[in-house]
């Protein structure tokens, strides 16, 4: 819908071609679009401003129902807040944003400041055998608890940055601007399993 | 895919804590990436700014005067109020841009130091230095300026500038200027790549000398054949179908000055024009979108032509 879709399918064709996969990379911005799809990215952009668009055209519903039954998914910075069941901002609280809640955690924004608190490091995802990841975090989330089915991929400085359950994971960071498909090839897997 | 690398090693913005590092290109390039497909919103106030967020602005671009009050009253215009900034900070969760004045080097670091999340170097403000822009690497902070022209994007860039946005003429709420912009900066992309096509790589130098800029900066844009940052239109937009038309023309994102609110039906507005700005693909969703507003309420055009202040020509030849 918004934010950084165009660096995303360019990630997830990387991905099909360094595993020899083929497959089609569509963009999705309509309730008839994610039930063609296999998997799904929801990309970092404007939390505020996705989940209202993707509320104008049921695109919401529709998605909320694919994840329910099983549909891989990478959800990145607000694409994680989206998927989330509980968000509220660092400064002003609860912010009232439709969400999908299909990840049970709940989720801080902006919980590494403003944009001049943005960074890169590298993260290690154990659990998914990724390692020495470059990180790019723009304003980006924090996941302050989980429950028990939601397993943790990843801190910063004691806060949860990478989680999943099932096919489905979250990043607060941009998998898309480190030129690392990895999490991208993680979820071509997921898809073909 | 836009490329983020390219970090200049003296930069004095580019700040090392332990293993994490701040300020460096990927991530001020990274900034205005999760803007694309959005629309950025001058406000005046939190009133304003709090109408932007729940119409689905992705950002709010905070001045003293909306860019039609800037022209009428005239004298010099300046950075807007800290306060007035902070107070927009406080009411909004979405990121907070503020424009500073084109070579002002310590209206930019007051911004900084204020924590905005971009600051936009603009030629609506009355420019401090015409001959020299701000060298915007020793910034942490991510940098938009405005261009009418592939070189002076290109220059821009080089500058350190994270985002371009292509220049209309702000304040007349007439778009003919920012589509005359945009295609002219087409125009240069599709002669640069046709360049790099030929393999001509004397020509590419001749550019970069007639266009002011490193043989690096043209070479990487004509391989690309787009600019190697995120580039908004802005400038005159009043309606839906005024972004659609724009993004249409391979914009990444829209910036609304006075045409929201100058208009008589802002809130409605600003919700159309982000539906029209995302959907632009789909002319139906763009018929819906301009529906929603009245013509009877859009801000009462200006002819670019025939005004005395020009502002798209600050700057513009450094």
């Amino acid at each position: 819908m918004q934010g950084d879709v165009e660096e995303n399918l360019g990630a997830a064709r990387q991905a099909l071609s360094e595993m020899s996969v083929s497959g089609e990379v569509i963009q999705v911005k309509t309730p008839s679009a994610v039930s063609a799809v296999d998997a799904i990215i929801i990309p970092g952009g404007e939390s505020t401003t996705i989940g209202r668009l993707s509320m104008a055209g049921d695109t919401l519903a529709a998605l909320r129902e694919r994840l329910n039954s099983g549909m891989p998914a990478l959800g990145i910075c607000a694409g994680l807040i989206l998927l989330s069941s509980q968000v509220y901002d660092r400064r002003m609280g609860s912010t009232g944003q439709p969400l999908l809640g299909v990840l049970d955690v709940r989720l801080e924004r902006n919980s590494f400041g403003r944009q001049r608190q943005s960074f890169e490091t590298d993260i290690d995802m154990e659990p998914l055998g990724i390692t020495g990841f470059r990180g790019v975090f723009i304003r980006a989330p924090s996941v302050t608890a989980v429950s028990p089915e939601v397993e943790v991929l990843a801190s910063v400085d004691g806060r949860i940055v990478a989680v999943r359950r099932g096919g489905i994971v979250g990043t607060s960071f941009h998998p898309e601007l480190s030129g690392n498909a990895a999490l991208h090839r993680n979820l071509v897997d997921a898809a073909r399993r | 895919m836009i490329p983020l690398a390219g970090d200049r090693r003296d930069a004095v913005g580019i700040v090392q804590e332990g293993d994490s590092v701040r300020g460096t290109t990927r991530v001020k390039r990274g900034f205005a990436h999760m803007l694309k497909g959005g629309v950025v919103m001058d406000v005046t106030n939190a009133e304003q700014a709090r109408i932007a967020e729940e119409a689905g602005a992705v950002s709010v671009m905070v001045l003293d005067k909306l860019p039609s009050d800037v022209r009428k009253a005239g004298g010099v215009a300046r950075t807007a109020g800290v306060g007035t900034i902070r107070e927009i900070m406080e009411s909004v969760t979405i990121p907070v841009m503020a424009k500073c004045r084109i070579g002002h080097v310590y209206e930019a670091q007051v911004l900084a130091e204020t924590d905005v999340d971009m600051i936009d170097e603009s030629e609506v403000l009355t420019p401090a230095d015409e001959a020299r822009h701000i060298w915007k690497w020793d910034f942490i902070t991510p940098f938009v300026n405005g261009a009418r022209s592939l070189p002076e994007a290109l220059r821009r860039i080089e500058e350190g500038a994270a985002m371009i946005r292509t220049k209309g003429e702000p304040g007349t709420g007439n778009v003919a200027e920012a589509i005359t912009h945009i295609k002219k900066l087409n125009d240069g992309l599709r002669l640069a790549r046709a360049v790099y096509d030929s393999k001509d790589r004397q020509e590419m130098m001749r550019m970069a000398r007639e266009y002011r800029v490193s043989f690096d900066i043209i070479e990487e844009t004509a391989r690309l054949g787009r600019l190697p940052v995120v580039n908004f239109a802005a400038g005159g937009i009043a309606t839906p179908a005024d972004a659609a038309y724009l993004m249409s023309l391979g914009c990444d994102g829209i910036f609304v000055g006075s045409g929201i609110f100058k208009s008589e039906d802002a809130a409605n507005r600003a919700r159309a024009v982000v539906l029209a700005t995302t959907f632009w693909d789909q002319p139906n969703r763009v018929r819906e979108a301009q529906e929603m507003i009245d013509e009877r309420m859009s801000m009462p055009g200006l002819d670019a032509a025939s005004m005395e202040l020009r502002m798209q020509e600050r700057g513009a030849a450094s």
